[in-house]
């Protein structure tokens, strides 16, 4: 791994990514193990339940497969899954809770991953844009966006069709304004809300 | 953000035992270390700890405490919510649409549906202000306990028009304005279960009594409800929210009427706004002006008016008084 840290553009095979999850692994140090994380949400209180500052390991729901991740407990669920679990769909714009690119959903809820700690996750179900296809096969709100032509750069894109895809999970039939006060928190500096409003109500018709 | 500890608490007894410090306390230049706050939604405290303006050493999550998730009725005391239910959970709740629209309408209009399922009604209303000043780490601003508030004679586009002479920064709840139209009174809870009942103008503390913080609460005290009296029959209530973007922003201006009617008449009217000072602002101009007037066009614009007259714009804030006195207005004719 050195060898490749040194220079990391010579070595045709590494990818950016490689590049990142080793330099994690290097950096996590010391894992201790807790039980804490799996009980916290309404299960039985830990005699000593504080963790970390340092690394901790916990498990976690994602995309219906258990998962089990060493984090500390300032991660952010956003890093949580994109450096630690590799699911680099899911995007971080501002990293501040504005722009919501980083949406996933949590409990069905679409929710902030950049604003929320791994830690908190604790047994509820986390879903991202990497889990919404169903046994091969596109969400429709995936298809339409792709029929529609409905991204530019694409940064954006991953959060809206969290929104727009629970959107229509939650009603079948939308009207334009319940499709624009859900994507109300997902900003799009390309300017591609007219073709995602178009591609969900489309996508609606054939959900 | 800095490294922490995370403890997760089940009752709030459990929480105040660990915690040994408000977020405010930590911002100050020479906060001590080792500070232990509490944590609900998180916007407002994760937002402080990426900017590097508080460095707690323990995080104590309150999202898991059943008692804070209640929503309670009381022929007597009203309608009590718990501090840990979320926006999202106020807009979508029948009996406030019904009885206290004001507080729908402003909850289903703050932020984004996201931070909606996230941001918690006690996190929103003991939030810090969004003064660009106050929020960057390279400005000991007047909040920040220095005797230079930067936006006097800076960026003060989206700052206060009214008690702005100390510290221009408008409070960032949009709920508070809402809550406090109703009269409502906030229950905070001590340490050993003691607990206190203020109203909404006790709990918000001016930057003139006291620069550092923006509510009275101390380290070991935690809200645990909002509590709305009962609506009186002929009550009705409006809010309005003027933002830079329709789709979702902070608000430019902000406004939320409460008024017992008699026909057309006002009987009596709380008038309370948002974005406009440090703290949440009774218009008592404004109240004076309606009360007991037939509201009509020609009244409501005199409350508005009314409302106004004492504001102090800064160099680029100016627009904000034509705003509000449109919006002052609409909300009264919007009870009718």
């Amino acid at each position: 791994m050195k060898e490749k840290k040194s220079n990391p553009r010579q070595t045709g095979s590494f990818s950016r990514r490689g590049f990142l999850k080793g330099a994690g692994i290097t950096a996590a140090g010391t894992v201790i193990a807790s039980s804490g994380v799996l009980s916290l949400h309404g299960q039985a209180p830990d005699t000593n339940k504080t963790l970390g500052p340092d690394t901790i390991t916990i498990s976690m729901k994602v995309n219906g497969k258990m998962r089990k991740l060493s984090i500390e407990p300032r991660t952010t669920l956003a890093d949580a899954l994109r450096i630690k679990l590799q699911l680099t769909g899911t995007k971080v714009g501002c990293d501040r809770g504005s722009c919501s690119a980083c949406t996933v959903w949590i409990d069905d809820l679409p929710t902030l991953s950049c604003m929320t700690l791994a830690v908190e996750v604790g047994n509820r179900e986390v879903t991202t844009i990497e889990g919404i296809a169903k046994n091969g096969k596109l969400h429709p709100v995936q298809e339409a966006f792709i029929e529609h032509d409905a991204s530019q750069c694409g940064f954006c894109t991953p959060g809206m069709i969290m929104s727009t895809a629970h959107l229509l999970d939650e009603n079948s039939n939308p009207t334009l304004d319940d499709i624009k006060s859900a994507t109300r928190g997902n900003f799009c500096r390309c300017g591609t809300h007219p073709k995602v409003f178009v591609a969900t109500l489309d996508a609606a018709g054939k959900m | 953000m800095n490294k922490f500890s995370f403890f997760e608490a089940t009752s709030v007894e459990e929480a105040l035992e660990q915690v040994n410090s408000t977020v405010s306390a930590t911002i100050q230049p020479n906060a001590s270390p080792g500070a232990s706050v509490l944590k609900a939604g998180g916007i407002d405290l994760l937002d402080l700890m990426k900017e590097g303006l508080s460095k707690p050493e323990k995080l104590v999550s309150i999202n898991n405490i059943p008692q804070l998730k209640e929503i309670t009725f009381d022929e007597k005391k009203g309608l009590s919510l718990g501090a840990g239910i979320t926006l999202a959970e106020i807009s979508a709740n029948a009996r406030i649409k019904a009885d206290y629209f004001a507080l729908h309408q402003a909850a289903s209009k703050a932020a984004t549906p996201q931070i909606r399922n996230m941001a918690t009604l006690g996190g929103n209303l003991a939030q810090r202000t969004r003064c660009w000043y106050f929020r960057s780490k390279y400005h000991e601003c007047y909040r920040k306990g220095s005797s230079t508030c930067f936006a006097q004679i800076g960026e003060n586009e989206y700052h206060a028009i009214l008690v702005n002479a100390d510290c221009a920064s408008v409070h960032a709840s949009s709920l508070a304005t809402a809550i406090m139209a109703f009269d409502a009174a906030i229950e905070i809870t001590g340490k050993e279960g003691k607990v206190k009942i203020v109203s909404m103008n006790e709990f918000f503390v001016s930057p003139d009594v006291d620069r550092k913080r923006e509510t009275i609460l101390e380290a070991g005290e935690i809200i645990t409800a909002v509590i709305l009296p009962k609506v009186k029959e002929n009550m009705k209530s409006h809010y309005i929210k003027m933002g830079e973007r329709e789709s979702n922003d902070w608000p430019l201006a902000e406004v939320a009427v409460v008024v017992e009617l008699n026909g057309e008449k006002c009987k009596k009217a709380n008038i309370v706004l948002g974005a406009v000072a440090p703290v949440p602002l009774v218009s008592e101009s404004a109240i004076e002006a309606i009360k007991g007037q037939t509201i009509n066009e020609q009244t409501a614009r005199a409350a508005s008016i009314a409302a106004m007259t004492n504001a102090t714009p800064l160099s680029q804030n100016a627009y904000k008084v034509p705003i509000f006195e449109t919006i002052i207005k609409r909300a009264l004719l919007a009870l009718l």
